[in-house]
């Protein structure tokens, strides 16, 4: 019975895992044809990006490091996503929290460095949870879109830090916009040297178990699965709906903007203009790819690290063009993005399968007559 | 003259057989019945003939000649049409609009309006609907908009048409105007296939029964003249039934729900004006009426889902004000009007289903706010035991249960905790007898245990059989109040519609 009831879960869960795994293969599969019409060998290629992304140390500290802000921004769309609400809103708490973090880092002086860095990370997070929490306000209140007004307000976070970074933060003498180097406490521990994997990678897993745990275990988590199924039937049950909608984007948003912590902490040590690489909406494929599932996020933020790492090697010892690894990332997610399109093609294979063994089955009738 | 017959038709679904080799046939100008509860595979059948779902073995004859229909196209383009139970039209396009859409007469390009309207309005004039073709379809009530389904698939040119659960959402004097377009369908040379569970309606309008039961054929050929619908019922459930014995209360106690000066304004008008009413321990107060004319807008009053313009609530004496949060935890229980968009997380496990809105309470929650997953499930386990849902597992989604079962976890979920006072709204729509009969029992009980029941049902006779006291409510104000057979349902049909002068004429003629 026990093992029965096990079955069906993993039955449940393993279609939209499976549904992510073939729009991984597909993708890749695609993504050799397209590098061979461009005139190189798809092998070799292959081989420079994963064999040195998972074969070596370095390149698997690069994708790790590639991956944890990844893991944030992911973390935080899939989060919001659970009560249906869409945080587009993520690349701009990613700044809020980056700039939060490196003004705790670098005017605030004498602390132990473990506790300098979690105050960092603590600052990222209400800066980030504040942004969202105004987002959220709108929506809730004034029946707002939230994908909207979260465009928007990317814009002026993004413009307001840059003013900052260009203008009163700027250190004398510095060419490009940035602020002052943080203190060496508020530095977060390398993990492999030379590499730019740190501590923030387990601060992004503890995140990612901590999500799950609260989804599944608690009361809060309870209400929300419920909000996001079915509005409806979560005010019939009397739960606080604009109460619940409202925690939960917050803290979407300040997800999202650990994510810029564990950037100014762990890599720039600072805050520098245009430190994101478009992280905050990657996170939104990131999710999707995770099926919306807070560990799954942090393997599909991994494989979105290896490619991009791989990007990186490429780059260095071969001739082929980043830009046809870009092409792969790209397919991934358009491929995760159409789950209807994964559906029919698994449910055209199942037809040809079923055909076959139908005209298997007719075939014994007929010896049998 | 035989126009359909299907042979030996069989359907099997990953894990359930739906249809174990079924004989159908269908004559010419004959009205059959095809009656079984839900899930009894009427749908599934009249699904294949249709051609919207292929069957596993089984061989099905159109006129003589061996047919196979792909897709519904092909067999509307052979004559057989159906009208589904949800209506597919257009609401702001006009009725001709309406029929017309999907088979537009004229060239590619352009649309030959005129034709079209011609053609529709001889349908209607030969037919004898009662349809302004020029309406807007939003404009039409149910029963109209019925009509409009019905000449959809005229104007398609149908010999065959199948009708899924056709009086569902009808009055009774819609029905009657419904069975009389049927009759002169069948005059005009039509065959008419009705899927259905409701027996008094069979049994009137039907030429031949058709009585299907766990995808097997009980009977294809019930004369329903010569059967009583205690047969019919039995034939399709399989064992006697009785729903419409009253069963009245025996201790009506205290005033428990009280409700005054109730008034509810929605977009500007009046939904529900200045009803007052009590409900006693131990009593079932009924509220008969036509969907639309202020039942939603009481039940979220009572429910705390909506803030009424002027209420006065009290449970037991103590006033009740607030959320619906503190209608629930102040005791009064809701079994909402639809079950999926209101009262079930479908994607969410039958356990996770069973404590919804109670999930808060020292019994499933730690104080620090950890679901007691143990006892969640243990609590989940005795209630499928005791409220007999079938479902795999605590754990399977409530999506993959039928109508009735669904039904059945709210009801387990709201009556175990035994509210003081409880709100039902359409506890049996859509589901089969069996769960019915069950349903109706458990409520009796509910109230039997001292609980005021407060229940309001599109069933007239649902009402009719259960209640120890009948409002009848007609746009938004209660026109009458009677105790069970004081009224009969002619006068109940009349009060429902807004003829409550002629009724009380009647009254004092008498």
């Amino acid at each position: 019975m026990i093992k029965n009831i096990d079955n069906a879960r993993k039955i449940k869960m393993g279609s939209s895992f499976m549904n992510s795994a073939i729009a991984l293969v597909i993708s890749l599969i695609l993504g050799m044809v397209i590098i061979g019409i461009s005139g190189y060998s798809p092998i070799e290629s292959y081989i420079a990006i994963f064999g040195v992304s998972l074969g070596t140390l370095k390149g698997f500290a690069l994708s790790l490091s590639q991956a944890t802000p990844l893991i944030f921004t992911g973390l935080a769309f899939a989060f919001a996503y659970k009560v249906k609400m869409i945080n587009t809103g993520a690349e701009g708490q990613l700044y809020a929290g980056a700039m939060a973090a490196a003004l705790v880092g670098a005017y605030i002086t004498n602390l132990p460095s473990g506790v300098h860095a979690l105050l960092g990370f603590a600052a990222a997070f209400l800066a980030g949870g504040l942004a969202a929490l105004f987002v959220a306000l709108c929506k809730v209140y004034l029946n707002a879109n939230e994908i909207i007004v979260s465009l928007m307000l990317n814009e002026i976070i993004i413009f307001f830090t840059s003013y900052l970074a260009n203008g009163p933060l700027k250190p004398p003498g510095s060419g490009v916009g940035q602020t002052k180097m943080i203190e060496d406490t508020a530095k977060l521990t390398k993990l492999i040297p030379q590499t730019q994997l740190t501590t923030a990678i387990f601060i992004a897993i503890i995140t990612a178990c901590v999500l799950a745990y609260l989804l599944d275990k608690t009361v809060f988590g309870y209400e929300i699965k419920v909000t996001g199924h079915n509005l409806k039937a979560s005010n019939v049950a009397g739960i606080n709906v604009s109460k619940i909608s409202l925690i939960t984007f917050a803290l979407s948003g300040a997800i999202a903007g650990m994510g810029g912590a564990a950037m100014v902490l762990g890599v720039n040590y600072r805050f520098v203009e245009g430190f994101s690489s478009g992280y905050g909406f990657a996170g939104i494929s990131i999710a999707a790819l995770a099926a919306y599932n807070p560990i799954g996020v942090i393997f599909s933020a991994f494989l979105i690290g290896i490619l991009k790492s791989g990007t990186i090697t490429l780059n260095r010892t071969t001739s082929i063009p980043v830009e046809l690894v870009d092409i792969i990332q790209v397919l991934v997610l358009i491929f995760v993005a159409a789950p209807a399109l994964i559906k029919s093609i698994m449910s055209r294979a199942k037809k040809v399968r079923s055909k076959s063994s139908r005209e298997e089955h007719m075939e014994v009738k007929t010896s049998d007559i | 003259m035989e126009i359909i017959r299907m042979e030996n038709i069989s359907k099997i679904y990953p894990g359930t057989v739906a249809l174990k080799g079924v004989d159908f046939t269908l004559n010419k100008q004959e009205i059959v019945s095809l009656l079984g509860e839900n899930g009894a595979g009427k749908t599934t059948l009249m699904k294949i003939l249709y051609g919207m779902t292929a069957p596993s073995s089984g061989r099905i004859f159109y006129k003589g000649e061996p047919v196979r229909f792909k897709r519904p196209i092909d067999a509307i383009e052979k004559g057989i049409c159906m009208v589904h139970q949800h209506f597919m039209l257009v609401p702001a396009f006009t009725v001709v609009e309406n029929i017309i859409a999907g088979s537009e007469p004229g060239s590619n390009i352009f649309l030959d309006k005129k034709k079209a309207r011609q053609e529709v309005i001889d349908l209607i004039s030969r037919f004898k609907f009662n349809v302004d073709p020029d309406a807007k379809v939003e404009k039409l009530s149910v029963g109209e908009q019925q009509r409009v389904e019905i000449l959809k698939v005229l104007y398609r040119k149908a010999d065959v048409i199948i009708l899924d659960e056709p009086t569902a959402v009808l009055t009774p004097h819609e029905v009657d105007d419904l069975f009389a377009v049927l009759r002169r369908l069948k005059d005009e040379g039509k065959s008419i296939i009705i899927i259905t569970h409701k027996l008094k309606e069979t049994k009137e309008i039907a030429d031949r029964v058709v009585v299907l039961r766990d995808g097997n054929l009980i009977n294809d050929n019930v004369d329903p003249r010569k059967v009583s619908t205690k047969e019919l019922s039995e034939m399709m459930v399989g064992h006697e039934v009785n729903l419409q014995a009253r069963r009245p209360a025996k201790h009506i106690g205290e005033v428990c729900l009280k409700v005054e000066n109730l008034t509810v304004e929605e977009d500007g008008k009046e939904k529900v004006k200045n009803v007052s009413f009590a409900i006693h321990h131990g009593e079932i107060l009924g509220i008969a009426g036509i969907e639309g004319n202020g039942q939603t807008q009481i039940i979220e009053a009572l429910t705390g889902l909506r803030k009424p313009k002027s209420m006065k609530l009290t449970l037991d004496g103590k006033e009740v004000t607030g959320k619906s949060s503190d209608f629930l935890k102040a005791g009064i229980g809701h079994v909402p009007e639809d079950r999926l968009s209101m009262g079930l997380v479908k994607e969410m496990s039958v356990m996770e289903n069973m404590i919804l809105g109670y999930h808060r309470e020292s019994e499933f929650c730690s104080k620090k706010g950890l679901l007691l997953k143990k006892q969640i499930s243990q609590y989940a386990e005795k209630l499928k035991k005791d409220f007999l849902v079938k479902a795999a597992s605590i754990y399977s989604a409530v999506s993959s249960l039928s109508g009735g079962n669904q039904q059945k976890i709210i009801i387990s979920r709201v009556f175990s905790r035994e509210p003081k006072a409880i709100i039902v709204a359409h506890p049996t729509r859509g589901v089969d007898i069996g769960a019915t009969e069950y349903i109706h029992n458990q409520l009796i009980e509910l109230r039997d245990r001292g609980a005021a029941v407060l229940l309001i049902s599109a069933d007239l006779d649902e009402v009719r059989a259960l209640s120890d006291r009948i409002l009848v409510l007609y746009e938004g104000e209660i026109v009458s109040e009677s105790m069970p057979g004081e009224l009969s349902e002619v006068e109940m049909g009349l009060l429902m519609t807004g003829g409550n002068y002629m009724v009380e004429e009647g009254k004092q003629r008498d």
